[in-house]
């Protein structure tokens, strides 16, 4: 059941990953890898530990054992400064739900990273818009989130998860709370615009439909993954 | 699908060549399977046997003789029943895939592997599908969705299948 060992070029690869939450064994020698530009599903049941593998592979959750390389790098050795750092500036992250703060604008909100790494809020905001635009939701800059739909909202939270330019696009369900048609132009957008930057996605959904959107797909079940293409 | 009533209702616009029928039939709805010629002529003959369609007029060319048709009260009648009648949707039981998963618990082999293969498959093809509608017109749009959704309902049922292996296992062994 587990991947082999990483291809050549790997941006992100992970090698029997172990977890435990108390007695439940989220992980269980599960691996991964996925290249620059790539668009990769991790599919499996409810439970079945594809969430929590994509909180090791984003460095949120330290795994038990097994390794995680991140551009040739091993992410254990990483103090928490260092795994912050690459959250915040080479990661980017889409969820489905609240993700947004309330408080702020839609442009403030897509800003918001960029602001965090110390950029001006004036070439901060112009970036944000520009990616607003690429996400077709520009128009809402100067509203606020309780002001928009769940499909703009979520086109909003897209254009934040790609404003610092991240190498990996982590979207946990980021359709879940949509409708069909909402849900597709999310996925059309998020995937064009990863893949004009060469930015790889690690794309966590249950759904067909979303997971048609990938490249490839990987399946977790009883915290062992399986990948489809290089076992055929 | 029953080319004869497409035929027929692609000449209620008036009448047609059957050159030109085949020509809108496959640009219509012949996406992956055009029709051939012989299917053309041979379904023209039967519905002006018929009478559902009848001879508006020959050309005479270089070739063969060409003739227009044009669709009769009956043809028009014809089609009218045919869209009013709803299709009997497909059963489905006793799949492939139920006979492959029983038959792969009965003899002790991985039953999980036959439906992850075809998982990988059926995504496959969505790729494919999901692809054609993203750069395809909203005609295409639409038959594209047809047939995202059914495969969708296809992995339905494969995750639900997957999630009962062991029951499925324990029963077939009885």
């Amino acid at each position: 059941m587990n991947a082999p060992a990483a291809p050549a070029g790997s941006l992100l690869t992970a090698e029997e990953l172990r977890k435990a939450y108390g007695p439940t064994l989220a992980l269980d020698g599960a691996g991964f890898s996925i290249h620059p530009g790539e668009v990769v599903a991790v599919m499996g049941p409810s439970g079945s530990g594809k969430s929590t593998l994509l909180h090791c592979l984003a460095g949120i959750v330290p795994p038990d054992s097994g390794s995680i390389m991140y551009a040739g790098r091993e992410m254990a050795t990483m103090n928490d400064a260092e795994r912050s750092a690459l959250r915040r500036s080479e990661f980017g992250f889409v969820f489905q739900f609240g993700q947004l703060v309330p408080e702020l604008t839609c442009v403030e909100n897509v800003a918001l990273p960029l602001r965090l790494n110390g950029t001006s809020r004036k070439e901060a905001e112009k970036t944000a818009l520009d990616w607003m635009r690429r996400l077709e939701v520009d128009d809402l800059a100067k509203k606020r989130p309780g002001e928009v739909s769940g499909g703009q909202g979520q086109r909003v939270a897209v254009a934040r998860s790609l404003v610092t330019g991240p190498r990996v696009l982590f979207a946990d369900e980021p359709t879940g709370a949509l409708d069909s048609l909402n849900g597709e132009r999310v996925m059309e957008l998020l995937t064009d615009a990863a893949r004009s930057t060469n930015a790889a996605v690690v794309l966590v959904t249950h759904e067909a439909r979303v997971a048609a959107y990938s490249d490839r797909e990987i399946v977790v079940r009883d915290g062992k993954s399986r990948d489809m293409e290089r076992a055929v | 699908m029953s080319i004869g009533h497409t035929l027929l209702g692609l000449l209620e616009s008036g009448p047609r060549h059957g050159y030109d029928l085949k020509r809108a039939f496959d640009e219509k709805f012949g996406h992956d399977r055009p029709l051939h010629y012989g299917q053309v002529y041979s379904t023209m003959s039967r519905l002006l046997k018929n009478g559902l369609v009848e001879v508006d007029g020959i050309e005479a060319g270089g070739g063969p003789e060409r003739k227009r048709y044009a669709i009769t009260d009956a043809g028009v009648t014809d089609v009218e029943r045919w869209l009013a009648t709803p299709e009997k949707p497909e059963e489905y039981l006793q799949s492939t895939l139920y006979t492959k998963v029983v038959l792969a618990l009965l003899t002790h082999r991985n039953a999980g592997d036959v439906l992850d293969s075809q998982r990988s498959e059926h995504l496959r093809s969505m790729r494919i599908l999901t692809d054609r509608k993203r750069h395809g017109d909203l005609a295409d749009q639409l038959v594209c969705d047809h047939a995202l959704f059914h495969l969708e309902a296809d992995l339905r049922w494969l995750e639900l299948t997957a999630a009962r292996l062991d029951k499925l296992r324990a029963e077939v062994a009885e």
